[in-house]
């Protein structure tokens, strides 16, 4: 029942990612998340070794590493959902799983729509689970289907809708939730490319006009580059912080044009590199 | 209808060869029994019109104590379902005792129950429910069990609490499980209706068998029996209907992985 305006949320301060790239020093600001010796383990085996991470208030914060490396498991524990072997995480000055799990949305890498919903109340689901009333949660939902070009799909069911608009709904309900800080966990990998492609696109003007802190899994360092203002490369598992890459292009720029461009590629070449030594 | 048409075409062809081999004795003589303990189709459907009013009163008796055993048996299996769902420790505790309770032979049950509950509806009732109980329980529980773990930890990110992830999440993906339980426990409560009726009652369809059977009235018992698998029929394709307008996704694949 707890709303985000009830949370305590350090005001999410905008920043102009498109002049400096993320590149201006992190430890000025408040922290959105802020990581410290995090260490996880299921049983014998190691998951994430020692991880230290700092997003500024709505920083888009890119996280590539080799498949089964515990980048889910690192937003399960970033949400709350699951308790650190060791270490501390903070999630808008505080570290109470329960204050976490209410600043965070998640947006696993499935889409998970609910088949007997429409799309506009799978939409609004954190609403209704709210205590919202059916009409209440739609009226708050409309707009966005406006905004992201979903109008007229409101009353479709997921089983109608392909696996772009499942995933663009998916994205909406995850906005909707209204939680300060979004977890999107490998979002387009279930994708063909062409699609992934658009959804990327559409993806990043969705976040260009969005103040919230976020991170991004993503075995794809290009999709991350390309939706990030700054890239962390993980290790192979047990999981530590190899690199950090800044992202030099505007993400709302056509991606075609951003991800060709020189200073990208760089960018790319640096990220790559960091991910094939570390799995050496 | 052409759905349908395979099957018909088979009852058919088995009526007419039935009623081929019945009038011209072949089953009686192989049989090595009297020509009139072999009542052809035709017979029957004319002990269907003569005992129509025998047929329907009784008929309404069972009806009566099947809608009556299936209704304890939802309450009561979904009930449980929910219960072992939202307790670990007790579906650990109790799973076994509810397996155990279907390898009960109710053929034995029934007398004993007879015995404690009386000539009336009550032990009809019971052994109905015991019978129907089980597809339902076990079922609506894989139901709820079936949930996408991740689907509940999106949820849960999503301000959801027990109570909603339960009627919002699990309560219908489960559905479509309960009325495959359903659909098998209303088939075969019928069925216990009969076990339930013959270890003692003064009426119902499995009172009639047994009185028409033991008067060498075959034409009636088979009149009886038809009678009874219509009821069965009509109660699973009224469920399948009501299956398809409430639990149309069917077995989603949020619970599969």
């Amino acid at each position: 029942m707890r709303t985000t305006s009830e949370a305590p949320v350090a005001e999410p301060q905008p920043i102009k990612r498109t002049l400096d790239g993320g590149a201006r020093d992190a430890a000025s600001d408040p922290a959105a998340i802020r990581i410290r010796g995090l260490e996880h383990s299921f049983g014998d085996l190691e998951v994430i070794a020692s991880m230290d991470l700092c997003l500024r208030p709505g920083e888009v914060r890119g996280i590539v590493g080799p498949s089964g490396c515990g980048k889910s498991t690192l937003l399960e524990l970033v949400s709350g959902l699951r308790g650190p072997s060791a270490g501390e995480i903070e999630v808008n000055g505080s570290s109470h799983p329960r204050r976490r799990l209410a600043s965070c949305a998640y947006m696993p890498q499935r889409d998970l729509l609910l088949p007997w919903l429409s799309a506009i109340d799978n939409a609004a689901i954190a609403l209704r689970n709210r205590g919202a009333s059916r009409r209440k949660a739609r009226r708050a939902a409309h707009p966005l289907f406006e905004r992201f070009g979903l109008a007229g799909f409101e009353g479709t069911r997921p089983a109608e809708l392909s696996g772009g608009m499942r995933q663009r709904i998916a994205f909406l309900r995850t906005l909707l939730a209204g939680k300060p800080v979004l977890l999107l966990d490998e979002p387009f990998a279930s994708l063909d490319a062409i699609t992934r492609a658009e959804m990327q696109e559409w993806l990043a003007e969705a976040l260009a006009g969005e103040s919230r802190s976020v991170i991004l899994v993503s075995h794809d360092v290009e999709e991350a580059l390309y939706l990030s203002d700054r890239v962390t490369v993980l290790s192979p598992r047990p999981a530590r912080a190899v690199g950090e890459v800044a992202a030099p292009a505007p993400r709302s720029r056509p991606r075609l044009e951003a991800v060709t461009d020189p200073a990208f590629t760089a960018a790319r070449e640096r990220a790559l590199g960091a991910l094939t030594e570390a799995t050496r | 209808m052409r759905r349908w048409l395979p099957s018909v075409v088979i009852v058919l062809m088995l009526l007419g060869l039935w009623q081929l081999a019945a009038s011209s004795d072949v089953i009686a003589n192989a049989l090595r029994i009297e020509p009139f303990l072999v009542p052809a189709p035709s017979d029957i459907a004319r002990s269907l019109w003569t005992d129509r009013s025998l047929l329907v009163d009784n008929g309404w008796v069972t009806l009566q104590e099947v809608l009556a055993g299936f209704a304890v048996s939802i309450v009561a299996g979904v009930g449980f379902a929910l219960v072992l769902h939202l307790s670990p420790t007790l579906r650990r505790a109790f799973y076994p005792l509810l397996v155990a309770s279907q390898t009960v032979p109710i053929v034995v049950v029934a007398p004993i129950l007879v015995v404690w509950l009386g000539f009336g509806i009550g032990p009809k009732l019971a052994i109905i429910a015991l019978i129907c109980f089980f597809p339902i329980t076990v079922n609506t529980l894989d139901g709820l069990r079936s949930v996408d773990p991740d689907l509940v930890k999106m949820m849960r990110t999503l301000d959801a609490g027990r109570w909603r992830t339960l009627s919002g999440v699990e309560a219908p993906t489960a559905l479509p499980y309960f009325f495959s339980g359903a659909k098998i426990a209303v088939a075969v409560a019928v069925i216990g209706a009969v076990f339930g009726e013959w270890a003692g009652s003064s009426s119902g369809l499995g009172h009639l068998i047994q009185q028409a059977s033991a008067q060498l009235e075959t034409a009636r018992t088979f009149a009886a029996v038809v009678v009874l698998s219509v009821l069965a029929i009509a109660l699973f394709g009224l469920l399948a209907a009501l299956e398809r307008r409430v639990a149309w996704w069917g077995h989603t694949e949020t619970g599969v992985r």
